[in-house]
């Protein structure tokens, strides 16, 4: 088992007289390891919620595994969504809620679960309402890791996580996927601390697909381009640009869309391409102003 | 590290080439596995493992079935000549440019090299 892949068609969410997603079209590729990127409002959740058939969906075709997850005890059972507030039973030991986890997941491994909860300095014997923000997120990271479901859907898990909790999660996330594939969907706003962790990229702005990539060619497609003001124009001319500074004489232009002679011909006009990391990068392009212009 | 314009893969090959240039990396040594790499670094398995398998492509790199990943013997010659033809490509012929630009005779370049060069 290398993980569950997704095919989403046309899905539209609606709740009530507002559109959570609409008509969305995007795969997610088995056994990668998949970034949903998004602004607060964008539809990440609701189309997890799908997933896991959490939500039901207003139209569309969902095909997780091939098949249709809504009251499907097969596709259910192999995909775990932990949401941010963690998903587990605030009033309840942990070591309840993972006899109970122990039971629904196929693949779960209690030594595993154990490990995390020691990493993570979680005692078994606690009930998650006494624990702080951070700690609880910790214990849906454990849920969520040691499940092993062939779909595992992370939803802002690492919530209120300190830094070193977070590259915890990070290494052992890595680590078990690598001796464990299946297909991970990792949604974070810490894109600067995910994105070496992602093979692909889904990008959802306002309900809609904005980007669907490797990460790497994303990533690779921005950059900035400087020197002086006329030079750099000439070089954009015919290119997206999202983002320009000037500084007297001299601009910065950030574009997407790399071409592989840029080197040389930035070199020819005495212009220094830079590159744009991809939080700086999402952030133009989920930028309403950038959209308005394209 | 690894904050490059080009593809992460592409940063990571660059970085083992340069350490088998330098000598960093011998003929016949041991390199990280790509679980090792992608662990180390927190990077995609499949991106780390991207970048091994342009290196194994190249002669850079061989895998010696379940030990592991080596530096391939005359790595370190076959990067050199690459490395030398495109430094007329890359390093010298901008300067050439740069002169121009500036109205320096290309002679004068070559006299500045003859005598010593930068001091």
């Amino acid at each position: 088992m290398s993980g569950f892949g997704v095919q989403v068609r046309d899905l539209t969410v609606r709740y009530g007289s507002t559109t959570a997603l609409d008509a969305v079209s995007f795969d997610i590729q088995p056994g990668a390891i998949t970034g949903l990127l998004g602004r607060n409002g964008s539809g990440k959740t609701t189309a997890l919620s799908v997933l896991a058939a959490f939500l039901r969906k207003t139209s569309g075709t969902v095909l997780v595994d091939g098949e249709e997850p809504w009251e499907n005890p097969r596709v259910m059972s192999g995909t775990g969504l932990v949401r941010e507030s963690g998903d587990v039973i605030a009033e309840r030991r942990i070591s309840e809620t993972l006899r109970m986890v122990a039971d629904r997941r196929p693949a779960y491994d209690p030594t595993l679960a154990e490990k995390l909860l020691d990493m993570f300095e979680l005692d078994p014997t606690t009930r998650p309402y006494k624990l702080s923000r951070g700690k609880k997120s910790a214990f849906g990271v454990v849920v969520g890791i040691a499940s092993r479901t062939p779909l595992t859907l992370l939803d802002e898990v690492h919530l209120g996580m300190d830094a070193p909790s977070r590259y915890a999660f990070y290494d052992v996330l890595l680590q078990d996927w690598l001796d464990h594939p299946r297909t991970i969907v990792l949604s974070s706003h810490l894109i600067n601390e995910i994105e070496r962790l992602l093979e692909r990229v889904l990008v959802l702005d306002r309900g809609s697909v904005l980007v669907q990539s490797d990460a790497d060619s994303l990533r690779a497609s921005g950059m900035t381009v400087t020197g002086a003001s006329a030079d750099v124009e000439a070089f954009v001319a015919d290119r997206d640009v999202v983002a320009r500074q000037r500084l007297g004489s001299t601009a910065q232009a950030t574009v997407v869309g790399a071409r592989p002679d840029d080197e040389r011909l930035a070199r020819e006009s005495g212009l220094e391409l830079g590159p744009v990391p991809l939080q700086d990068l999402f952030v133009h392009l989920t930028d309403p102003a950038t959209e308005a212009a394209r | 590290m690894f904050d490059g314009r080009a593809p992460l893969y592409v940063q990571i090959a660059d970085q083992i080439r340069a350490d088998v240039l330098s000598g960093a990396l011998e003929a016949e040594e041991q390199v990280m596995s790509t679980t090792q790499y992608a662990t180390t670094f927190r990077i995609n398995p499949a991106t780390a493992a991207k970048a091994f398998t342009e290196l194994v492509d190249e002669d850079v790199l061989y895998k010696r079935r379940g030990i592991g990943m080596f530096v391939a013997p005359g790595a370190r010659e076959r990067l050199l000549t690459r490395a030398r033809a495109a430094f007329f490509a890359e390093v010298v012929d901008p300067v050439v440019a740069q002169a121009k630009v500036l109205g320096i005779p290309v002679e004068d370049v070559v006299d500045h090299l003859r005598n010593g060069g930068p001091r």
